[in-house]
């Protein structure tokens, strides 16, 4: 087992190091620094002056790749903005803010928001999908499908806007947006937690159902209900437990990119979580941060692949790690 | 010659995709193994009724796929402003431009404005609409003006409505099959709403207007060509890459295989709307660079549509890659394959004779079932700032727009529930169609080993 976790630790190195010549060529190779300074200051009358001053202050100011003045590998773009960022070093934002510590400090209202949803959402997801599973072919199914697909034919920005305006406008239930800290965070996190969660009923009850129809056609489930158990233990003993592999598969994959928070509830409800500051970032064309985000974001997507494997070990006896 | 044709490359593209879904067509229908397949599609009602409605939003998206730029009058210049034939269809609605805000149907404009008074003084109050019901001479006529113009239509409807139903007869003697009645109830559907609507819009702003006073409705028309050229342009980038990459990294194995995985594995990691925005700020900064490639602004963010779709391509191809690469493997494995083997067929040979067209329905299913969910993620892309041209119209840039005003008081709701209804039925179609794609194309449901 530790073998199997140190090899997969080891795989996801290249795969890292991929990624960051992925991000490098798209950052430095299709425009050079001096494009960015030029978006960064305004394209309209920039003197070279001030390029060469931006450049200096962000330390674009440095050859690609090989520093050929000083023979070093070190001193270039590459080294210093995407090889430390395996160091977890990601330097200083555009206003100047040291991202890793806004990371640490935006991570907590991010997975305040996340973990619920994806706890009450899956929880909800699976009850809905077994509840037309149990029901197939009949009205309820029917009509429980067509609620998923209308559902999932609705853009989620709908969802959020919709639901800010009834719950906070016309209701008055809660803040429209913002965000505090302690017991408070509750009332602002509500709101959106609901809607995502109410987001993602159609695809997701629609996407569990049919894990358990599959589940269903299977063997074992003819030879139980041939011993004569009833539909419901069959369902609940029998297909639940099996159809667990590949619900697994989907949702543990998720789980480290809790950490990332979603982008549209938290931008829209104003809640300083890692979305936002994603969303900000785009906005604002800060390239530093979307660089470490997209460095983060693979780490963690990694690191939930890792976890789908060890989770089936949990699940299913007959899969061993070695 | 009073305008002259410009080709966007999107335009050319979307033309291009038209006439190779034709030949596809042309082709299936002389190879029945091929026909097969679509035939049990379009056996059901909902693959019908979805496809009318497609057809629909395909014919307004293809009428403003052929744009041209006017003869500027009294001289040879043509004007900057690109326009499409979809744009002379509604060129009322287009020209018929109010001050600001006003309701669906409204006479009056949605904001008080000082209105100077004949003896002098000045009041504050609702000011008359510049276009939207300026033909009645006494407004309280509104009412039952609508009402009229919106039964003219709907008995227009009912006439056309009623000689579809009859047609339904000889077609379902010759593809008895096929659920013609579902085909002309959908028919009738549209234009027992579109015609009234065509019948009002003529003399008020059926959706209202916007802030700048634009027709809504117009806008809504306006955005379903960005939905289209997004739900399928993709393919053009997604489909070689996936198929390319899945079949051969399941064929070949080995190190080809590894280094394919590789490839999608890395890519999947980077997170999709991260990787988008990235491509996408990347490219407007070379826009910015290179303002001598473009002559209209058309052009720019015609270009800048065009490399979100690629974008787009990129990010999604993996998906199918691997779905390819489990099935190429399953298949290589396969007696007949081995027999290919042993009779010296050369890879390539295989590789296109035998296991492409057996993949082909994955490809299919794969292709229907991410339309939607492209449509869908253009609206987010454009809210996060890194979807279309702000200045396009597009669902994405309505709902951005529309959200701001959901705050004023009295609230502004028409731009966002045009969008919302447009997209809507857009999105629901394509899902149900992807749906039924699905169950025709999948040989477990045809063998009766799932349940639909």
């Amino acid at each position: 087992m530790l073998a199997y976790i140190v090899r997969r630790v080891l795989y996801a190195i290249p795969i890292l190091v991929g990624v960051n010549l992925i991000t490098f060529l798209l950052f430095f190779v299709v425009n050079t620094p001096d494009d960015m300074a030029r978006m960064q200051l305004g394209t309209k009358r920039v003197t070279p002056d001030a390029i060469e001053k931006w450049k200096a202050d962000h330390g674009y100011d440095k050859p690609l790749l090989w520093n050929a003045k000083e023979k070093t590998l070190t001193k270039t773009i590459f080294f210093e903005k995407s090889v430390k960022l395996f160091a977890f070093d990601f330097g200083a934002a555009e206003d100047g803010r040291d991202i890793a510590n806004e990371i640490a400090t935006r991570m907590w209202p991010s997975l305040a928001l996340a973990i619920p949803v994806f706890l009450v959402g899956l929880a909800l997801n699976i009850t809905f999908a077994m509840f037309m599973a149990f029901f197939r072919a009949t009205y309820l199914d029917f009509w429980g499908v067509v609620l998923c697909v209308a559902m999932m034919s609705i853009s989620t920005l709908f969802y959020i806007i919709g639901g800010q305006y009834i719950a906070s406008k016309v209701w008055h239930l809660v803040p429209i947006s913002g965000y505090d800290g302690g017991f408070d965070a509750l009332k602002f996190l509500a709101l959106p937690a609901l809607i995502a969660v109410i987001a993602g009923i159609g695809s997701g009850g629609r996407w569990y159902r049919t894990l358990f129809l599959e589940e269903m056609s299977r063997d074992y489930v003819r030879t139980a209900r041939a011993k004569g158990l009833a539909e419901s233990v069959v369902l609940f003993r029998h297909v639940l437990k099996n159809a667990m592999i590949p619900i697994l598969t989907g949702a543990v994959v998720v789980i480290p990119l809790l950490f990332m928070g979603s982008l549209l509830s938290e931008s829209f409800f104003g809640i300083p979580g890692l979305g936002s500051y994603t969303i900000d970032a785009i906005q604002a064309q800060d390239f530093a941060v979307v660089r470490s985000m997209v460095f983060i974001g693979s780490v963690l997507y990694i690191a939930g692949l890792l976890l789908t494997d060890l989770s089936y070990t949990l699940v299913d006896p007959r899969i061993k790690l070695e | 010659m009073p305008f002259a044709p410009l080709v966007l490359a999107t335009d050319a593209l979307l033309w291009a995709l038209v006439a190779a879904v034709a030949f596809y067509a042309w082709y299936c229908r002389r190879k029945p193994h091929l026909a097969a397949p679509w035939k049990r599609v379009f056996q059901s009602p909902a693959a019908v009724i979805t496809s009318v409605v497609l057809v629909c939003y395909a014919a307004i998206g293809l009428a403003d796929s052929l744009h041209f730029r006017p003869k500027l009058e009294g001289g040879d210049a043509y004007s900057p402003e690109v326009l499409s034939v979809l744009d002379l269809a509604l060129a009322g609605l287009r020209e018929r431009r109010e001050k600001t805000y006003s309701a669906p149907l409204a006479t009056r404009l949605y904001a008080r404005e000082t209105i100077e008074l004949p003896d002098g003084k000045s009041t504050r109050e609702f000011p008359r609409l510049r276009h939207g019901g300026a033909h009645l001479a006494d407004e309280s006529e509104a009412l039952k003006d609508i009402l009229i113009k919106g039964g003219f239509g709907l008995l227009a409807a009912l006439i056309l409505s009623s000689l579809i139903f009859l047609s339904t007869k000889p077609l379902q003697k010759r593809w008895a099959d096929v659920p013609w009645l579902s085909a002309a109830a959908a028919w009738a559907a549209i234009l027992a709403i579109s015609l009234p609507t065509a019948m009002l819009a003529a003399r008020y702003h059926v959706l209202g207007t916007d802030k700048v006073g634009t027709d809504v409705l117009y806008q809504a028309l306006k955005s379903i060509r960005v939905s289209l050229v997004i739900g399928t342009l993709t393919t053009l980038v997604l489909l070689p890459l996936g198929i390319a990459l899945g079949v051969m990294a399941g064929y070949f194995r080995g190190w080809i295989d590894d280094a394919i995985q590789y490839l999608y594995t890395t890519l999947n990691s980077i997170p999709g709307v991260l990787l988008i925005a990235a491509c996408v700020l990347m490219m407007q900064v070379f826009v910015d660079r290179h303002p001598e490639l473009f002559d209209t602004a058309a052009q720019r963010a015609d270009f800048r549509l065009l490399v979100l779709c690629a974008v787009l391509g990129l990010t999604s191809w993996t998906g199918l890659a691997r779905l390819l690469r489990g099935e190429a493997l399953k298949l290589s494995q396969l007696e007949y394959i081995q027999a290919a083997h042993a009779f010296g067929v050369s890879d390539s040979r295989i590789l296109g004779r035998h296991i492409l067209p057996n993949v082909a329905h994955i490809v299919i299913i794969t292709l229907v079932m991410d339309f939607s969910g492209l449509v869908l993620a253009e609206a987010v892309l454009s809210y996060v700032g890194v979807g279309v041209d702000p200045a396009t119209t597009s669902f994405g840039t309505m709902i951005n727009a529309a959200r701001l005003e959901m705050g004023r008081e009295p609230i502004v709701w028409w731009s966002l529930a045009a969008a919302f209804a447009f997209m809507f039925l857009l999105v629901l179609a394509a899902n149900l169609l992807a749906d039924a794609v699905r169950d025709g194309f999948d040989p477990r449901v045809r063998m009766g080993t799932v349940p639909v």
